[in-house]
């Protein structure tokens, strides 16, 4: 058994913990609402952009001449995936999630017999990633003095994308992020942006006519890479708040534990400090008796 | 009846503006200028960098915008954007900025055409300004 020294020492250094783990609890919840809050209100840009891109995917009238970033370069070989992680740890599950779903998505390409090509954003990843996929990563980008989630880091992505679909270095493209849900919940998805997934869903079809200026082939060609932008930063704001509101369940959890720790310990300690007096009356008792 | 129609310019970051009582709206669309007025017909263009016009009864706005895209349907005119500014706004020095940026781009010179007709018509924009 510990002595008694020893438990105090412990019980101290678990609560110092537990205050370290609240603080940054609190500072999680702050950030969550501010980045719930930056993720939905650019929800509109991208949902307008979806619909005008859309509205215009179904105005085409030449498939075969649809612009690559829509219709996809023809052939199926090189996928480039782009895994989005964050760049500080201490977040629960999230970066873990992530690169899962991103490893069980490569064992699969493996198994087509498809190249494969990565491109992490966010140092966490890049960290879990290059121990088994080190000589896929192409690029690693980490966005570590930006405070928020901004739309100009997003582009450079995306530029950097682009340029490498357009030097066909690549077919397919997926991005992998957390979508936040709640704050326990966050869902890892893979959305494949080149080519681009059109989804005829029906409530989206307008029949409306529209007028275009120039004509289709050239605003889609001028809209798709911007689309693209779009969605990296869309999901780059999904995970940043997912990523504060994993941390912030952790670390609630990491409070409650210690919490438990501590009351555990704080019972070992007065059972210890009992026995030492109950031992110490017996010897004297017992040392009283004998005279 | 009302020549009113409603205008929304979206950026990636938020909601940029919203206004119900607009009554003439001059962008600058990628092949001219174009004035949008109440029951135009639908359409989709997109703009070069140019000064957005909004006309209201609550007072005349101007906007300087880098790139977006317009889109106008039954009355209601989105605009999307990733660079914009108010003129009020926009002082002197960041006009600096953003004209030496779009100098250092175009003397680029591997630029295509028609982004080397973009940032030409972006620094006559901000040339104008001053």
């Amino acid at each position: 058994m510990a002595s008694l020294d020893d438990l105090k020492k412990r019980i101290a250094s678990v609560k110092s913990t537990q205050k370290i783990t609240k603080a940054m609890k609190m500072v999680a919840a702050a950030k969550l609402r501010r980045a719930q809050e930056s993720a939905e209100k650019g929800r509109p840009y991208s949902e307008k952009m979806n619909n005008i891109i859309l509205n215009l995917s179904s105005g085409i009238s030449d498939k075969e001449n649809a612009p690559k970033l829509l219709s996809g370069s023809g052939n199926d070989k090189v996928h480039l995936c782009v895994v989005m992680t964050s760049d500080r740890g201490l977040c629960g599950g999230f970066n873990s999630n992530i690169i899962k779903k991103a490893k069980s998505y490569f064992v699969r390409l493996a198994e087509q017999g498809k190249d494969l090509k990565i491109i992490t954003v966010g140092s966490k990843g890049n960290d879990q990633l290059k121990r088994a996929y080190g000589d896929k990563i192409i690029a690693n980008i980490s966005f570590k003095e930006s405070k928020h989630a901004n739309y100009f880091d997003a582009e450079k992505v995306g530029k950097m994308v682009i340029e490498k679909f357009e030097a066909e270095e690549f077919d397919v493209c997926t991005i992998f992020y957390n979508q936040f849900k709640n704050v326990i919940t966050q869902i890892p998805q893979a959305q494949q942006i080149i080519p681009l997934n059109v989804e005829n869903s029906e409530e989206n079809k307008s029949e409306d006519s529209y007028e275009f200026e120039p004509d289709e082939d050239e605003i889609l060609s001028n809209l798709l890479p911007k689309n693209i932008s779009t969605q990296i930063f869309k999901a780059m704001l999904e995970n940043s708040a997912s990523e504060q509101g994993s941390r912030m369940s952790a670390m609630d959890n990491a409070t409650r534990n210690a919490g438990e720790m501590v009351d555990k310990l704080t019972i070992e300690y007065n059972r210890s400090r009992q026995a030492a007096i109950t031992k110490e009356l017996i010897e004297i008792i017992s040392g009283a008796e004998s005279l | 009846m009302s020549e009113e129609f409603k205008i929304e310019i979206v950026n990636p970051e938020k909601s940029f503006l919203v206004k119900e009582d607009v009554s003439e709206v001059v962008v600058p669309a990628f092949e001219g200028e174009m004035g949008i007025l109440k029951d135009h017909i639908s359409i989709i263009s997109f703009l070069k960098p140019g000064i957005i016009k909004i006309l209201s009864k609550s007072g005349d706005e101007n906007y300087y915008v880098e790139d977006g895209i317009v889109e106008f349907k039954n009355n209601n005119l989105s605009i999307l954007t990733s660079s914009i500014f108010n003129l009020t706004d926009l002082d002197k020095s960041k006009q600096q900025d953003l004209l030496k940026l779009a100098e250092e781009e175009a003397s680029n010179p591997e630029i295509n055409d028609q982004s080397r007709y973009l940032v030409d018509q972006k620094i006559e924009v901000l040339r104008s300004l001053n």
